[in-house]
């Protein structure tokens, strides 16, 4: 008969979950802890600053001229949201199709979309070029004729798709911590702890008529946020394909940024779990192996999805007759001056990760965590590659020229990690990294042998 | 919910099993005003109370329409009728270009307005409210009866506590 592998293992007792997941947070900071996060720290410093430079200085600190208008700063927008796609795969769709094994990384996995998207955020806002004056996007009444935005643009659609994922994602991570932040206050020791996670917490209880409210929530925000992150990367991908430019201008855009974009997120909890792992050795008792191999199956999965995808751009490409969009595909992205960033791409997303179809492969901590950074740096570079590849040859040989990379391209890109490692370490230290509640009724125990339910 | 500051008396069990039999049989006794108080949400537990389902997702329906509307009708009026300026000779009541903005904010107001559903309906957020137990988030299970509860007779419920395996009982000032 096949049975299922445990999902909790180490025949934890529910009091024990509550010790485990709480621990990191009662305890003083590792040494280790401290290290990443001065590091992670210092980069944000240094992140910070460049940012002042091209908000004083101004967009031309970057590579973007004519005809590359868009840069690092769409193309690290793009990696960053598409990165956070996987929290709420894991928090929201898998909730719906009743995936029990979601819960002990569903928690970290919403924290990271809301740190991605805080990240990605920031990069349209200031690719705007005075982010003084971003408060033009929405639609308010003003004094300028009224003069209203022009909702017929997909990069208005996009400040709704955009701004509408953070905040219901932000609410989403926050009412799943709710109880677990009353069970933290329960447990404080002393009186600035019982304050802080009190106010937290929002003073509940537990009774089973809130329960019954909270779990229907629940359900309703994992129902909204479904269709909403298929929305997000979809619309993102009208900021392309809405356009006329080859390379640009394709029905597939949509399904393709999804795929790639839940990969790509797959890639990103796989590197942050098996590093949280290490961290925490006692949550290898709750994010164990067969949380990892399924994780990894899904990136296979994917990422085959994704190379569907390039190979029926180039098919579409050859079989549309368009001799523009031959020229994009067939000449300028594969053996152009950016056919190394092409071939990057290919061989991250498309050829390390069929390693996975070995379970050995899937189950070895140090090969996957590997093969997901491989496939962040190919995910960075698909985007690079749709962006930049597309924009720098198009239709008029006069107009074109190759991306000016800066110095400044390179350090927005590396800071961006700065500020995501750096939300990330702040929440494994002051948040419950496994969801308390849901682990619990995942567990053998209690669902009894002496005639309970 | 039991009200702010009602006192009462409150069974707590060590076992999952056990406090959704208790409170089922809290229930039969003909208790109505009782409730339990558990660290997660307790599989059977609603059954077991008698607890109606939540109303909240009504909420959620009307206000997702009421987002759906307000969406329809900013970009209909800002575009067709307070100002309208023709992009890419496009009809200027462009309803398909529309539909993303209505589809988020659809979704905005229906997520934000079943939250605040949820604070309503949980009486959150609520400072400092009494507890009966601090295990009652991590590991123990109570079931709370209220003194204006029919029948309320702290002896009787003491006992009857006990002989559905309550590991202790005690008398609630507040909660």
């Amino acid at each position: 008969m096949l049975t299922r592998n445990k999902l909790v293992l180490g025949n934890k007792s529910v009091k024990d979950i509550t010790e485990d997941i709480c621990a990191p947070i009662e305890v003083y900071p590792s040494k280790g802890w401290l290290g990443l996060f001065t590091t992670a720290l210092s980069i944000l410093i240094f992140y910070v600053i460049i940012l002042g430079a091209v908000i004083g200085k101004g967009m031309g600190l970057l590579g973007v001229n004519h005809p590359n208008a868009w840069g690092t700063m769409i193309v690290t927008f793009v990696f960053w949201i598409g990165i956070g796609h996987a929290g709420t795969l894991i928090s929201a769709i898998l909730f719906l199709f009743r995936q029990k094994w979601r819960t002990s990384v569903a928690r970290t996995a919403e924290a990271m979309t809301v740190f991605a998207v805080m990240t990605a955020g920031l990069f349209p806002l200031l690719h705007t070029g005075r982010p003084w004056l971003d408060y033009w996007l929405f639609p308010y009444p003003n004094q300028r004729g009224p003069l209203w935005v022009n909702f017929r643009s997909p990069l208005l659609w996009d400040v709704f798709a955009v701004s509408t994922y953070a905040t219901v994602s932000m609410v989403f991570w926050y009412v799943g911590m709710v109880p677990d932040f009353a069970t933290i206050k329960d447990r404080a020791k002393n009186k600035i702890r019982r304050t802080v996670y009190g106010a937290l917490s929002l003073g509940w209880r537990g009774t089973a008529k809130n329960w019954a409210h909270y779990e229907m929530v629940y359900l309703l925000l994992a129902g909204l946020s479904a269709p909403l992150v298929l929305s997000v990367h979809t619309i993102v991908s009208f900021d392309f394909a809405v356009s006329g430019l080859p390379g640009w201008h394709t029905t597939i855009f949509p399904p393709y940024f999804v795929a790639g974009a839940i990969f790509s997120g797959f890639a990103m909890v796989v590197t942050l779990m098996t590093l949280v792992r290490i961290g925490v050795p006692e949550f290898k008792n709750y994010i164990t192996l067969d949380h990892m191999e399924v994780m990894n199956k899904i990136i296979m999965a994917t990422g085959l999805m994704v190379g569907y995808a390039y190979g029926s751009e180039f098919f579409i490409a050859w079989y549309s007759g368009n001799p523009y969009e031959r020229y994009v595909f067939f000449v300028s992205r594969a053996f152009g001056p950016y056919a190394w960033s092409y071939w990057t791409m290919i061989t991250c997303n498309v050829l390390i990760p069929q390693v996975f179809w070995f379970k050995k492969a899937r189950r070895s901590i140090p090969i996957m965590f590997v093969v997901s950074i491989f496939v962040n740096i190919g995910m960075w570079f698909e985007r690079f590659v749709i962006t930049v590849t597309s924009l720098h040859r198009d239709f008029l040989p006069a107009n074109w020229g190759n991306y000016a990379w800066s110095f400044f391209d390179g350090a927005i890109l590396f800071g961006s990690f700065g500020m995501f490692l750096t939300l990330f370490l702040l929440y494994l230290r002051f948040f419950p990294a496994i969801s308390i509640a849901e682990v619990k009724p995942v567990l053998p125990v209690g669902q009894d042998h002496k005639g309970g339910h | 919910m039991a009200k702010v500051g009602m006192g009462g008396i409150a069974g707590i069990w060590t076992e999952e099993h056990a406090v959704v039999k208790a409170a089922a049989k809290t229930r039969e006794s003909g208790y109505t005003k009782f409730d339990a108080i558990t660290p997660y949400p307790v599989h059977g537990m609603e059954e077991a109370c008698g607890i109606k389902r939540s109303w909240i997702p009504y909420v959620t329906m009307v206000t997702g329409v009421v987002g759906l509307l307000a969406a329809l009708l900013l970009t209909w009026w800002t575009s067709a009728v307070d100002w309208p300026i023709n992009v890419g000779g496009k009809p200027a009541f462009s309803l398909p270009a529309f539909i993303p903005i209505m589809f988020e904010l659809t979704v905005l107001f229906a997520a934000l307005s079943s939250v605040a559903a949820l604070f309503y309906a949980t009486k959150i957020p609520r400072i400092d409210p009494p507890t009966i137990d601090p295990d009652l988030t991590s590991h123990k299970f109570a079931i709370f009866i209220p003194q204006n509860d029919t029948g309320y007779d702290e002896a009787k419920i003491e006992r009857f506590f006990r002989e559905l395996g309550a590991s202790d009982v005690k008398k609630v000032a507040e909660y």
